[in-house]
């Protein structure tokens, strides 16, 4: 096999290096001259500046109340509120129909558990039991109820449409077409630039917390449903077809079912994205523990944040694994002459549990409701513990912080805001051209082009340096643990189920401990990014390394390769590909975490969405949102263009 | 219609995959060598006639467009040109529900990979054709319970594909392939994804279900042997075209081009040439005595053959009636091997 064959020839292939360094070479010039640069070049000149959030505004203004889009809105939202108020009712007791609730909490755990044990065994069972337990023991029912309650609603919604849209995009090649631009961006949107269109056309509360929610989170369920129906064995449809299915029979009953794995994992990614908005959607006034978690952080009460965070982070691996377990589960034949209650004794159990629970919940008014006062907290003791951590880190905490700031941060800051922005541009050209030609480049220029036109170039540089500088360190970190973890088999598979693990957090949860440990400022912004973007760097570098093909391997081994030598010749080369997928997704989490971690103190784009939030500005929350996403989808183009043609060249 | 139109017609068919197919058909009828570009001829001007009862195999290596013709045959490709007569009917011609309703009465198809539904358990699959046609549900679970017993499986119905084995879900592919009791059975690669004792086992099961029901079967393969032990005719594909369509005596016998004839020169033909295929006919010879049957293999009757001294010996068909004559010598060569 020769790998020269699996390289697409270019004639203008040769030319890619020499155009590049011809730019980089251009970027130097512009930088060494900068003193002798007419304005123009420094900064877009005033009449470049485009007004794009005027413009926005204007349509906005237009859909809202000439079109009266409004009205639709409205309705769709009270009708959303009367589902709402349904759940709310059953789950915590709000006064609304059918007045039933609020059930029993045991009821509730009880259920949870029996869940857990039909989709996955008694640890799962217990595992999602317990959970419910520690909500109720711990006082916080109500807050984890009103954010289960829009989640409830909003999941099914999500998928329902998700699936729908799957389906045409699928069917449709043109809708395909259409949506998958509009995918990419919507996938790197920032969570706050979802907000503000839905304050606008809905206002605040609980009803505007569920439609950003299923808003933001039917993209992947699109994409899953997309992807499963295309890997429906070809062979599976033929049968079905020769079984004389019709077009939708062969949808309904052969591609959808075969696709089932596909579509679940959709729907587990539907259910981590709801909760992860849910969670923020505290700041457009959603009630829940996301909203009890950033009064308490806003007030430094740090024992309270931790424990709001463990019913977060608890909750999170509960609906994680509930719904990974379910897209992986496999039908299993039962012996058909068992009775009944020997073939289902799951639901047997949990009906008995559950009559139970109702009884039990009667007679000790404990197992209904915990009223806050008789609630357990470990806030005080923990509260001294981390007082006195802090205490003992404080010397090294408090040095980290200035050194960081004085001799990293802000040079590096101003580093950026000194660069003509002609050069930056110039260079990030010279990048895409050495990736992929003039088009790469193209693309590039025009995403960072975009943001120099909006105006918000200064903000976004410092959105720039924040990102890199938070990268840069979590791949000092994330790489050498990954490679590290990757030389055996159970520390590698150990720390991929940490990394699930940190992944399914809601990215509001990394605050607490670096809020904790460095006060409300950059460093915090920096460490809470670092640890966000080094899970997927250590992830992605583990399954490159363990995802070399043992034959290589073994075949170095033969030649006589020392460890070392293995590393570097060997694995690093090819698992390069993958670990860039890493490093993609690292910058990814870094844009959407240091959007997030404004509200913290920074003075990047983060914090003008944040005011455009607070203003409910549409035309300058999308501009800046589209900036934060323009430079993901730039990043996105040349991580994913590098590392498919090196994996072409590989032979991968 | 009689007893003796085809049961299945293929005139002229092409089928051509790529972007333009016409422009390459045009390209490709001027020039039968071109190769257009971008293009992949994978039936490539065949005319064929399968007679009712009849069982055809269609033998070719990977990528001779053998799968593809039977796609065409079951419309599940459409094809480029020429046409496809089931029954007299233009199925190229029929409408979408007319072919649905085509594949609901006549057609079962069994597949390589089995193509089984993962979410239904083995009775629901074998029940999947019926329930398509809208068959009451009690009674296409009797049906299907009745295949599965047909198939041998009989206790494993709650069974799901993936608690099965290979061999026992290609009887449930089987099994569903025969549920609404086709008139035409096709069969593509059915044994090729098992392993050879299975394979073996398998194709036992499949002559004693061809011997019960009596069916129009078209059978894909790219194993010479199976093709040989199962065929009443083989057609020998390469590159889209039919090399040589004949019964397997003659095939080996008489290769029609080099190709086939490549394929038939390991072979051990005294295992595959009867008495019937190799007698000639008894102008001007007089044969007396016992006469051999002539359905067996030379190699079954080897040591009556050595035994027997007669330079030329009648063969008889399944009714005792003399056929024709057997040259001796002829039949030791084949037995022997001509060049010791």
């Amino acid at each position: 096999m020769s790998m020269a064959g699996n390289i697409p020839l270019r004639p203008h292939q040769d030319l890619r290096p020499r155009v590049a360094l011809i730019l980089i070479g251009a970027a130097l010039v512009l930088i060494l001259g900068r003193n002798l640069l007419p304005p123009g070049l420094m900064r877009a000149p005033d009449w470049l500046v485009l007004p794009f959030a005027d413009w926005i505004n204007v349509i906005f203004a237009f859909l809202r109340d000439d079109l009266g889009l409004i009205h639709v809105t409205r309705a769709f939202a009270a009708m959303l509120e009367w589902l709402l108020d349904v759940t709310a009712n059953l789950l915590y007791g709000k006064n609304r129909w059918p007045r039933l609730g609020p059930l029993p909490w045991s009821a509730v755990a009880v259920s949870m558990a029996a869940l857990g044990w039909w989709l996955g065994g008694w640890r799962l069972a217990a595992l999602s039991g317990g959970t419910f337990v520690w909500i109720a023991v711990m006082g916080q029912w109500q807050w984890a109820m009103e954010t289960l309650s829009v989640i409830a609603i909003a999941a099914p919604f999500s998928v329902l449409l998700g699936l729908v849209m799957g389906i045409m995009a699928w069917r449709w090649t043109w809708a395909a077409k259409l949506m998958n631009p509009v995918l990419n961006v919507a996938q790197s949107l920032p969570h706050f630039a979802y907000m503000i269109p839905v304050v606008v056309f809905i206002g605040v509360g609980p009803k505007a917390g569920a439609i950003v929610t299923i808003i933001f989170s039917v993209p992947p369920m699109i994409r899953m449903t997309e992807l499963g129906l295309r890997k429906v064995p070809e062979e599976v449809v033929e049968s079905g077809k020769m079984g004389g299915a019709t077009a939708w029979q062969l949808l309904r009953k052969v591609r959808i079912p075969t696709a089932r794995t596909e579509i679940l994992i959709g729907v587990n990614q539907v259910i981590m994205q709801c909760l992860a908005m849910v969670v923020l959607a505290s700041f457009i006034g959603m009630p829940g523990l996301g909203q009890k978690l950033l009064q308490l952080l806003q007030a430094l009460k740090i024992g309270l944040s931790v424990e709001i965070g463990i019913t977060i982070v608890l909750i999170a691996v509960v609906l994680d694994r509930l719904s990974k377990a379910w897209a992986m589960r496999q039908p299993v034949h039962h012996d058909e002459t068992l009775p009944w209650a020997r073939r289902h004794p799951v639901l047997v159990v949990w009906a008995l549990a559950l009559v139970a629970a109702f009884a039990l919940a009667q007679i000790f008014p404990l197992l209904h409701q915990v009223p806050r006062a008789q609630a357990l907290s470990v806030a005080g003791p923990l509260d001294v513990l981390v007082d006195g951590f802090i205490r003992l880190v404080d010397p090294v905490t408090t040095w980290l912080r200035w050194f960081l700031i004085t001799w990293v941060l802000i040079p590096l800051r101003d580093g950026m805001l000194w660069l003509p922005f002609t050069a930056v541009l110039t260079g990030i050209a010279a990048a895409g051209w050495s990736v992929g030609g003039w088009r790469s480049a193209a693309v590039v220029v025009a995403f960072f082009g975009l943001i120099a036109l909006s105006g918000w170039w200064d903000r976004a540089m410092i959105t720039v340096y924040m990102v890199g500088f938070s990268v840069f360190i979590a791949a000092l970190i994330g790489l050498p643990l990954g490679i590290w973890a990757a030389r055996s088999e159970t520390r590698a598979g150990r720390m991929l189920l940490l990394c699930d693990s940190l992944q399914t957090f809601p990215s509001f949860i990394y605050l607490i401990p670096v809020v904790m440990l460095f006060g409300v400022n950059d460093v915090a912004v920096v460490a809470a990014v670092v640890t966000f973007a080094a899970v997927p760097l250590i992830r992605y570098t583990i399954e490159g390394l363990r995802g070399v093909p043992a034959e290589l391997v073994e075949a170095a081994h033969m030649s006589g390769t020392t460890r070392r030598q293995m590393l570097w010749h060997v694995r690093l080369p090819m698992a390069l590909p993958v670990m860039m997928v890493g490093l993609n997704q690292s910058v990814m989490f870094s844009l959407f975490m240091v959007i997030i971690a404004a509200f913290i103190g920074t003075q990047d784009l983060g914090q003008e969405l944040q005011r455009a939030l607070s203003a409910t500005d549409v035309g300058k929350g999308l501009v800046l949102g589209l900036a934060v996403a323009f430079m993901g989808l730039a990043v996105d183009h040349l991580i994913r263009r590098w590392s498919e043609s090196r994996s072409a060249a590989l032979g991968l | 219609m009689t007893r003796s139109d085809p049961v299945i017609s293929c005139r002229n068919v092409w089928k051509i995959f790529g972007p333009r197919p016409m422009d390459a058909l045009a390209q490709l009828r001027a020039d039968p060598q071109a190769r257009p570009d971008r293009h992949v001829t994978a039936v490539h001007d065949v005319t064929l006639d399968i007679m009712p009862g009849e069982m055809l195999v269609v033998m070719g290596l990977s990528g001779s467009g053998k799968s593809t013709l039977v796609r065409c045959l079951s419309r599940l490709n459409e094809i480029t040109a020429g046409e496809i007569l089931i029954e007299g009917r233009d199925i190229g011609k029929m409408s979408e529900s007319e072919l649905i309703d085509l594949r609901r009465r006549k057609m079962g198809m069994v597949f390589q990979s089995f193509g089984l539904l993962p979410n239904r358990n083995a009775l629901e699959n074998v029940a999947f054709p019926l329930e398509m046609r809208g068959q009451s549900r009690a009674s296409r679970i009797a049906r299907a319970r009745e295949m599965l017993a047909l198939v041998g499986l009989k206790g494993r119905e709650s069974y799901f594909p993936r608690e099965l084995s290979g061999g026992q879900q290609q009887r449930v592919g089987i099994a569903r392939s025969l549920a609404v009791e086709p008139d035409i059975w096709f069969l593509d690669e059915p044994f090729s994804a098992l392993d050879p004792l299975i394979r073996r086992e398998m194709q036992d099961e499949f002559l004693r279900l061809k011997a019960i029901l009596k069916k129009t079967i078209i059978f894909i393969t790219h194993d010479f042997d199976e093709a040989l032990r199962l065929a009443d005719r083989i057609a020998i594909m390469k590159d889209g075209r039919v090399e040589q369509c004949d019964t397997p005596d003659r095939i080996v016998l008489e290769p029609a081009t080099e190709y086939v004839a490549r394929f038939t020169a390991e072979i051990d033909r005294a295992r595959v040439i009867h008495a019937s295929g190799l007698a000639e006919p008894l102008t001007g010879r007089s044969a007396e005595g016992p006469a051999l049957p002539g359905g067996q293999t030379l190699r079954e009757m080897a040591r009556h053959l050595v035994a027997d001294r007669r330079d030329w010996i009648p063969v008889a068909d399944a009714q005792g009636r003399t056929t024709g004559v057997l040259e001796r010598a002829r039949a030791l060569d084949i037995l022997l091997g001509e060049h010791v």
